[in-house]
């Protein structure tokens, strides 16, 4: 007789790998969680998976050759990561970059800034399982990998920028192609808040789930949406304005509460605000050479040097140690995704397994940037 | 918070000589402050006395031993402080992760690649490597690098 089968179940808590291979963690991450029924009683984010020492290669690298590493940290926003390491290395090196080229990093930058939360919206609102916006979404997404991909040559891992200017310069049909984007993208809002933000599912899966305050976001170092939508107008582009920003004019927008909901809200906003970046870009765009001369290995002068940039996730920066010589004594890249999922240590015990896709999603972490 | 506020609040854990201002269209930072290992934890309480929040912890190998750098920045006005920590290879130092929680996951980081131990950690496993991993590989004695220098040799002190 089974016996064993008629004792009394007791209560207890579970353990649950959600990923190393899940679709809605986005890259190789693995939760570990522990269960308590459907709810979370501890989470574990595992990482690492695609660790492949990017910080270790920059010392035995020219500073050139480093160049194409860094847009495959954050491969949604390379060209950002790509612009923060030149602007980086001409500060430490005193190279003077001509005004063209900075205005077309700027628009070519916040083309990026769009592409990747273009794709975020899609997967997020996949995950909570609405499909159709996805494909909205990488319609879109797509008349930007075209325009980036005729300038740059690459639809995703872009090394487009070069010390003391751009690899080449952007022509008539670059400038007409992104105004009918502009165009095109702003007749969308109307058809994106119809489908998604006024979607009671999408509501009731957003609103008050994975609430991060602004106390909960400064412990943990996060920065970027997350930030903002806890109510801080922390943007980098304000901040510390590099390249251009401080002459272009642009809000940041930002939540109140800093659930899943306002962080939705304030990635929406920022695609308008980088619109309106762009086309002001484009109106000033000045003649002239894109790129300065420098020398043909550059040699920073000794000492260390931070300098950070808005990438889409956050605040990204680099931290270089110099020798004097053409190699990086030491290279060190704060990547902003990195607080960004630490952050759910705190976040999800307490809440349901289903949740975690909404929390997850509406964090927006590329994972091979926090693994580097 | 301002840079001043924060100035004031480390002024009462390090001595004045160890603030060092630096200059921020230079090279980003606006103050440098040469820690002991031991002013750690009271550094970084200042700085969360003072509304700052952690940018990053770092470590850098040198012939004379490893250091630490700490970032703190605020998010109200720009006030970027580097912390150095020199160590002598194989001293400790103590872990803020009761501070700052961003701090558990960079000290674990900064532990498996240069193998610098954090005291009071609660939980040092490896972060990035492999669980097993038994090397350290920022370490400049590891694979291939261009070159590896004093401190001196940097920053000519």
């Amino acid at each position: 007789m089974a016996n064993e089968f008629l004792e009394p179940i007791t209560e207890q808590t579970f353990f649950l790998n959600m990923g190393p291979q899940h679709p809605s963690t986005h890259g190789v991450l693995r939760l570990f969680l522990k269960l308590d029924g459907e709810y979370i009683v501890e989470a574990d984010p595992i990482i690492g998976y695609g660790h492949r020492g990017h910080e270790k290669m920059a010392e035995s690298h020219l500073y050139e050759q480093f160049l194409p590493n860094t847009s495959r940290m954050d491969y949604l926003a390379g060209l950002i990561l790509n612009h923060g390491y030149v602007a980086a290395v001409e500060k430490m090196a005193g190279i003077e970059v001509p005004p063209r080229a900075e205005y077309i990093r700027v628009i070519c930058a916040e083309l990026n800034r769009i592409s990747s939360h273009l794709l975020w919206f899609g997967t997020f609102v996949m995950d909570l399982g609405g499909f159709t916006p996805f494909l909205y979404c990488f319609d879109d997404r797509e008349n930007i990998l075209d325009i980036l991909d005729r300038v740059s040559g690459s639809r995703l891992t872009y090394s487009y920028c070069r010390f003391g200017g751009v690899a080449r310069d952007v022509d008539d049909e670059f400038i007409t192609a992104t105004q009918q984007f502009i165009e095109r993208l702003r007749s969308r809002w109307d058809d994106y808040h119809n489908l998604v933000t006024k979607n009671v599912i999408f509501i009731h899966r957003a609103k008050d789930v994975g609430v991060i305050n602004r106390e909960l976001a400064l412990r943990f170092g996060c920065t970027g949406p997350i930030l903002r939508a806890a109510g801080v107008p922390y943007d980098i582009r304000k901040a510390e304005p590099y390249s251009i920003y401080s002459e272009l004019d642009f809000e940041i927008p930002t939540g109140s509460k800093g659930d899943a909901l306002d962080r939705y809200l304030v990635r929406l906003q920022e695609m308008e605000q980088s619109l309106r970046i762009i086309e002001q870009a484009l109106e000033r765009l000045p003649d002239g050479a894109i790129k300065a001369a420098v020398p043909h290995k550059v040699r920073p002068p000794r000492g260390d040097y931070y300098f950070a940039v808005e990438s889409a996730r956050g605040a990204m920066g680099y931290y270089i140690v110099s020798d004097g010589t053409s190699y990086p004594y030491r290279l060190k890249a704060r990547v902003p995704s990195y607080g960004n999922l630490q952050v759910l240590t705190e976040v999800l015990p307490g809440t349901l397994v289903a949740d975690t896709i909404s929390i997850l999603g509406s964090i927006d972490i590329v994972v091979p940037e926090v693994d580097r | 918070m301002s840079l001043e506020d924060l100035k004031e609040e480390l002024s009462k854990v390090v001595e004045p000589g160890d603030m060092v201002p630096r200059d921020y269209e230079k090279d980003g930072c606006l103050l440098e402050i040469k820690a002991r290992a031991d002013q750690v934890e009271a550094v970084a309480k200042a700085a969360r006395e003072a509304d700052c929040f952690l940018e990053s912890i770092t470590g850098v190998d040198f012939t004379n031993g490893p250091q630490i750098i700490y970032q703190f920045n605020s998010c109200t006005s720009i006030s970027r402080v580097l912390v150095r920590v020199q160590l002598s290879r194989g001293e400790s130092v103590v872990s803020i992760g009761s501070i700052y929680d961003a701090a558990l996951w960079y000290e674990r980081e900064v532990f498996e690649l240069f193998g610098i131990r954090f005291d009071n950690h609660p939980d040092l496993r490896r972060l990035l490597l492999p669980e097993d991993a038994d090397f350290y590989p920022l370490l400049k004695d590891y694979g291939k690098v261009h070159a590896f220098r004093s401190t001196e040799e940097i920053y000519g002190e």
